[in-house]
């Protein structure tokens, strides 16, 4: 296990609080938590027990209402509104339940739309966005809309979307929710392999039988951690 | 990355065709309009301009007025206030160009089989140079002319066409009221006066001849006109007051009489009608311009429209890296592509109307580069300005409240 130096998600007392017609909400208490790079984590928790409002804060997505958010050694709070953006291009790769592909634009253009933001030239992000889609599998249907394809597919290109601007930390909400538990297992074997390519995961999910692919479990429970194991003795190593 | 968000811009308005081009439509409509009521003001504008470079520069009319002895008006048959002298006297006050007497009335002119009433005009050859008319074929008389009062003619396009055909005039005899006059020259088409008058129907012979042997006055010194050319146009209020205060000595007019002639400054005439066109082809302009506002506020419209439909694609933009100002120019690129090309459109439509309104009513239009490159100008700036506030408006977006919208 790394150590702290290397902690890519350094988090110290965070709290995030809604605000709500009943007043004010409080969906995260008092998180603590340090994830080292390379590591596989998978945040559990009941509906409702505040895994979604931790992921929002980790993708940098909203902001937490008191507490410490250390990302790659910066702190998030200290960062303007560009940087943040800047943060979700580079650093960031975020996978969602609904997948949230853009329906107009075909499966190419989906996976290169992160590199139209840091300016790449569209020789280059072709060819990135091809190599990205080749590693899901989906090569061949690079020219097809989205709405063509099965779930388990756009989840993939989903994660090659994510993952084509070579991000260090790669989150994901529930992202076999939405699909059958033949096609979850495949997509968590494919975040098996990135993460033994050396990318950090860190990824919410429900099921024992999902988080079973990931070495660490993180348990929220009321807004709070309340178990935090590692379960396979490699990942000590 | 423009190129890019161009291709962006342009497929999310190909997703919406029908709306896109309504959107379009306002303005087609207002580009249009400006355009068609530009090019007709600057035509009108144009044909005024023509008439008054015809009408000559810096000029300035006396008319005789009432003989002022013994404050009895004089009938036609009386001596008019104006004097060849007075002509004379003024041509050497400082600022005058030049002067030229002049005497018209009606007469009947034939040749061979042919008659015409026309305008018969006596003057000096100064008259051609103060209006700068030319003679285009033939010759001008002369000052000689003039003393001896030959009985010679210069004759304008629509006389010579009435009374010639096809034939060429110069060295023809005609006869104006019986006496026999040999046609010198033609004199180049003026088109119409600003009142409406043909002015080329009209026959020109040296003042002397007119006065003696045409319209036979008794009184050979005095003229019913002196036209008179300012050097410059800065010099037209000297050589007005000059004039006056010079004419008022002469004519022996005490102090608090009024004037035995009248005053008309044929520039300031044509100016102020030159003024009037340029104001209407403003307003004009003006009021077409208000359909490009309306057509402004539609696009604000469809673009806030737009905004809402896709929050959730700005949140899923968001959220893979776009910063404020990705998404601003995003949607103002929107805005701009469909201004410009309905501007496009307009100036199309507007360039085929100004063409049919020439065909149909034989108005003169311009359609001047100027207008053109405005009315682009414009298009892209009320594309900037009416799509700025819902650009603005998707970027200040918070991503996680964008990414939550159904
Ligand atoms: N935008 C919001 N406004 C108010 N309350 C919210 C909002 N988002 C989530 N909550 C509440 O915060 C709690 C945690 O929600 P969430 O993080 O989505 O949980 P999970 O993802 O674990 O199901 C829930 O009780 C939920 O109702
Ligand atoms: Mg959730």
């Amino acid at each position: 296990m790394g150590t702290m130096t290397d902690s890519v998600i350094r988090i110290e007392s965070l709290y995030k609080s809604y605000e709500t017609s009943a007043g004010l909400f409080p969906a995260l208490k008092n998180v603590d938590l340090c994830i080292a790079s390379g590591e596989f984590v998978a945040v559990m928790g009941p509906s409702g027990s505040g895994k979604s409002t931790f992921m929002n804060l980790l993708g940098c997505l909203d902001k937490p209402s008191a507490g410490r958010y250390v990302l790659d050694g910066r702190d998030v709070a200290n960062l303007g509104k560009d940087e943040l953006a800047l943060l979700r291009n580079r650093t960031i790769g975020f996978v969602f339940q609904g997948f949230n592909l853009l329906p107009r634009m075909t499966l190419l253009e989906n996976v290169s739309l992160p590199l139209i933001y840091c300016g790449m030239e569209r020789e280059e992000r072709r060819r990135r966005a091809r190599e990205l889609l080749a590693k899901v599998g989906l090569e061949d249907k690079a020219d097809s809309m989205p709405n063509k394809i099965s779930g388990g597919q756009q989840q993939r290109v989903a994660i090659a979307r994510a993952l084509v601007n070579r991000p260090r930390l790669l989150l994901a909400d529930e992202p076999t929710g939405n699909l059958d538990s033949q096609t979850g297992e495949e997509i968590m074997a494919l975040f098996e392999a990135l993460n033994r390519e050396g990318i950090t995961i860190v990824l919410v999910t429900h099921e024992t039988e999902i988080a079973r692919h990931a070495k660490r479990q993180v348990k929220f429970h009321d807004g709070r951690i309340v178990g935090d194991q590692t379960t396979h003795n490699e990942v000590a190593a | 990355m423009i190129f890019a968000m161009l291709g962006e811009a342009w497929r999310a308005m190909g997703a919406n065709r029908l709306r896109t081009l309504l959107t379009m439509l306002g303005m087609v409509i207002g580009v249009g309009a400006v355009v068609l009521m530009m090019s007709i003001g600057q035509g009108a504008q144009y044909a005024i301009k023509q008439t008054i470079s015809a009408m000559g520069s810096n000029l300035f009319v006396l008319l005789s007025g009432n003989t002022s002895s013994g404050g009895v008006r004089s009938g036609s048959g009386g001596a008019h206030t104006l004097t060849v002298g007075d002509a004379d006297a003024i041509a050497e006050l400082p600022g005058v160009q030049t002067t030229a007497p002049i005497h018209t009335g009606n007469a009947q002119v034939v040749y061979g089989p042919s008659n015409w009433s026309t305008s018969i005009l006596g003057t000096t050859p100064n008259y051609l140079e103060a209006r700068s008319w030319q003679v285009v074929s033939g010759a001008a008389f002369t000052g000689s002319d003039v003393r001896s009062a030959t009985r010679v003619a210069l004759i304008g396009k629509t006389a010579a066409e009435n009374l010639f055909g096809d034939e060429d005039p110069v060295g023809k005899t005609i006869r104006i009221r019986q006496s026999p006059f040999v046609v010198l020259g033609t004199l180049a088409a003026k088109g119409q006066s600003m009142d409406g008058r043909d002015q080329d129907d009209t026959i020109i012979i040296p003042l002397t001849t007119a006065q003696r042997q045409v319209f036979g006055t008794q009184f050979p010194g005095s003229v019913r006109m002196i036209m008179v050319q300012a050097a410059t146009q800065e010099d037209m209020p000297a050589v007005e007051k000059s004039m006056t205060g010079l004419l008022r000595q002469r004519h022996r007019i005490r102090e608090g009489m009024d004037n035995d002639f009248f005053l008309r400054n044929l520039t300031a005439a044509a100016d102020s009608a030159e003024e009037s066109t340029r104001v209407m082809s403003l307003l004009l302009g003006a009021i077409a311009s208000v359909s490009l506002l309306v057509g402004g506020i539609g696009i604000m419209n469809i673009m806030l429209v737009s905004v809402t439909e896709r929050t959730r694609e700005i949140g899923i933009r968001m959220a893979i890296g776009a910063r404020e100002r990705d998404i601003l120019l995003q949607f103002l690129l929107e805005a701009i592509i469909i201004s410009v090309g309905g501007c496009f459109i307009g100036l199309l439509l507007g360039i085929g109307g100004a063409l049919l309104v020439e065909t149909l009513t034989g108005t003169m239009v311009i359609i001047s580069a100027n207008s053109v490159v405005a009315a682009f100008g414009v298009a892209a700036t009320v594309g900037i300005f009416f799509g700025f506030y819902p650009a603005r408006k998707a970027a200040r977006l918070d991503p996680i409240e964008a990414l939550r919208y159904q």
